[in-house]
């Protein structure tokens, strides 16, 4: 039965895929195609960095309302971005070599987000505590990104001003092959510790029982998510909810917490809605809206309702 | 067998443990009584490497709890800590399933399966099998709980209050199913009660804890006396004993 459902999420996510590259396919052919795939590659990317980085947030903090992004780990990519421009002068940043930069980006996002977050997730957390936590994280982090912002000489500012939106319309296909091998590696490592995440759900102390050291793991875990949000965030900026939305999509369409399906049926879900949406967005609708607003804005009621709803714990 | 070596345990400047030295040959029933804040939870959690060891040593056969590697040790001893909450949306069978974690990986075979029908078996668990963990009762959570702790199939087994929320029959049961793994395969059984009488019943040797040391060490029946009892709980009771057995009469 689940398998039926991950075979039906897998084919909706290919559909999305073939009518994303085929639809309105006109004048040269090649040409077209082969942006289209560059853009197909990278949304993929980013539906299941996405995806597969909240799911694994969630079943660590315990807590099915988190994301990374709640928690502004979005934010924090951006703050680092931010910093080296900062140290590095503009001229500096935009010598660097793309993929060289990426690299430095994500490594520095990994050790903010381990400084800052391993302490809160030694242990977990009650959910009120944990939730505020996070927002107050996210505005701290924000707020730290605007401070620097506003010190930095302006056309600095502009250098790193453009990654600040989310824009599905305007991927970063220069990092794309660099980050499709983040991707894919963070991706194999999160599907071969699919049974550890399944032991760390149940909590610090069953885990630690059944042989899951609690601090090693969770470490080893929030890297792997900090190394997804930098390569999601890289190509099309800071996306709030909708990692919230796919996760809970999975989650109501597989009814499992086991990762061994969750996994796989939240990135297809990830694809699903970001290439399918992009495909609507782009020829039913003629671009009349950006696709990220409406993310944003269907993501934000899932969230409000599983707040309301209280999310079955 | 477990030792358990000038123990000494301090929450934050509050010291829960002082000098606890006690050793649990292999094979067997202990029970740990005494009364609330006595510290018998945290010697558990510590002899099961929940919590960072700060003062003393542990071994349970012959391996260090604090140097040796989470994995082995898994498969050596299994706790079942007081008000585990199961936060994730699983059925009973995935969760005893769980147990058999630290042998596969999460990869079950043919015997795994075979331990965790058994274990389900054993706790009359096979009409619940396949509901959500969410839409049992207290008592029910439990007996799954305990029945996961079985099927880790280790040598030790620290159970900390697991009689919460059953009501007598599976209290009894969950006695004497201890009991029978204990005589039956060997095992050592370390279980924090708080119902006295369930020790005197099923246990080979009582071991009460006050004020973070171990007070008393005995048969139950050097144990349960009226003397003993009034130095461990502060009030006297009367001790009858039935069938062989002493049993407090702390309701009098």
């Amino acid at each position: 039965m689940r398998d039926r459902r991950l075979l039906g999420l897998a084919a909706a996510a290919l559909a999305a895929a073939v009518a994303f590259l085929a639809i309105g396919l006109k004048g040269n052919i090649a040409f077209v195609l082969e942006l289209r795939l560059l853009k197909l590659a990278a949304l993929v990317q980013v539906g299941v960095a996405i995806a597969i980085s909240t799911v694994i947030f969630q079943t660590v903090t315990g807590n099915r309302i988190l994301t990374p992004s709640i928690m502004g780990l979005d934010a924090l990519y951006l703050f680092g971005q931010m910093l080296m421009v900062f140290l590095l002068g503009g001229v500096g940043y935009v010598a660097l070599d793309p993929q060289l930069k990426f690299g430095l980006e994500v490594l520095v996002l990994m050790a903010l987000a381990s400084a800052l977050l391993l302490p809160m997730l030694k242990s977990r957390l009650d959910m009120g505590l944990m939730l505020l936590a996070g927002v107050v994280f996210g505005v701290l982090f924000r707020s730290l990104h605007s401070l620097l912002a506003r010190l930095i000489d302006p056309n600095e500012f502009s250098v790193v001003q453009s990654a600040s939106f989310a824009n599905f319309n305007a991927v970063r296909t220069d990092l794309l092959v660099f980050a499709a091998i983040v991707t894919v590696i963070a991706a194999v490592i999160a599907w071969r510790a699919r049974h550890v995440l399944d032991v760390v759900s149940l909590g610090p102390d069953t885990a630690t029982g059944l042989g899951v050291g609690w601090a090693g793991t969770v470490t080893g875990l929030l890297l792997l998510v900090s190394a997804l949000v930098a390569v999601s965030t890289a190509l099309v900026g800071p996306v709030a909810f909708f990692g919230l939305l796919v996760a809970a999509l999975a989650e109501r369409i597989v009814d499992t917490r086991r990762h061994g399906v969750l996994l796989p049926a939240a990135a297809l879900a990830g694809i699903v809605v970001l290439v399918g949406g992009q495909t609507l967005f782009q020829h039913a609708l003629g671009n009349a809206t950006a696709l990220g607003v409406v993310i944003e804005f269907v993501g934000g009621l899932v969230f409000l309702l599983l707040l309301v709803l209280g999310s079955r714990k | 067998m477990i030792r358990i070596e000038n123990v000494s345990f301090k929450h934050r400047t509050t010291p829960i443990l002082t000098d606890v030295s006690l050793t649990i040959p292999k094979g067997g029933v202990v029970a740990l009584i005494g009364p609330n804040g006595a510290g018998k939870s945290s010697l558990l959690s510590l002899v099961a490497r929940l919590q960072p060891l700060q003062a003393g040593a542990i071994d349970i056969d012959g391996l260090p709890v604090d140097t040796t590697p989470g994995r082995e040790l898994a498969r050596v001893v299994a706790i079942l800590r007081q008000d585990t909450t199961v936060a994730s949306r699983l059925k009973v069978r995935e969760l005893v399933g769980f147990g058999r974690f630290p042998h596969g990986r999460g990869r079950l075979i043919e015997a795994d399966h075979a331990i965790i029908d058994a274990a389900i078996a054993q706790f009359d668990l096979a009409d619940l099998a396949d509901r959500f963990i969410e839409t049992l009762s207290g008592g029910q959570r439990q007996r799954a709980l305990v029945a996961m702790a079985f099927a880790q199939g280790t040598d030790y087994l620290l159970l900390d209050e697991p009689l919460n929320n059953l009501d007598m029959y599976y209290a009894r049961e969950l006695m004497r199913s201890l009991r029978s793994v204990a005589d039956g395969k060997g095992k050592t059984v370390v279980i924090v009660l708080h119902d006295i009488n369930q020790a005197s019943a099923h246990a080979d040797r009582i071991v009460a804890m006050k004020g973070g040391r171990v007070v008393a060490d005995g048969t139950p029946a050097e144990i349960l006396t009226p003397e003993t009892l009034e130095a461990v709980f502060g009030f006297r009771m009367r001790v009858e004993t039935i069938a062989d057995k002493p049993f407090v009469l702390h309701q009098l």
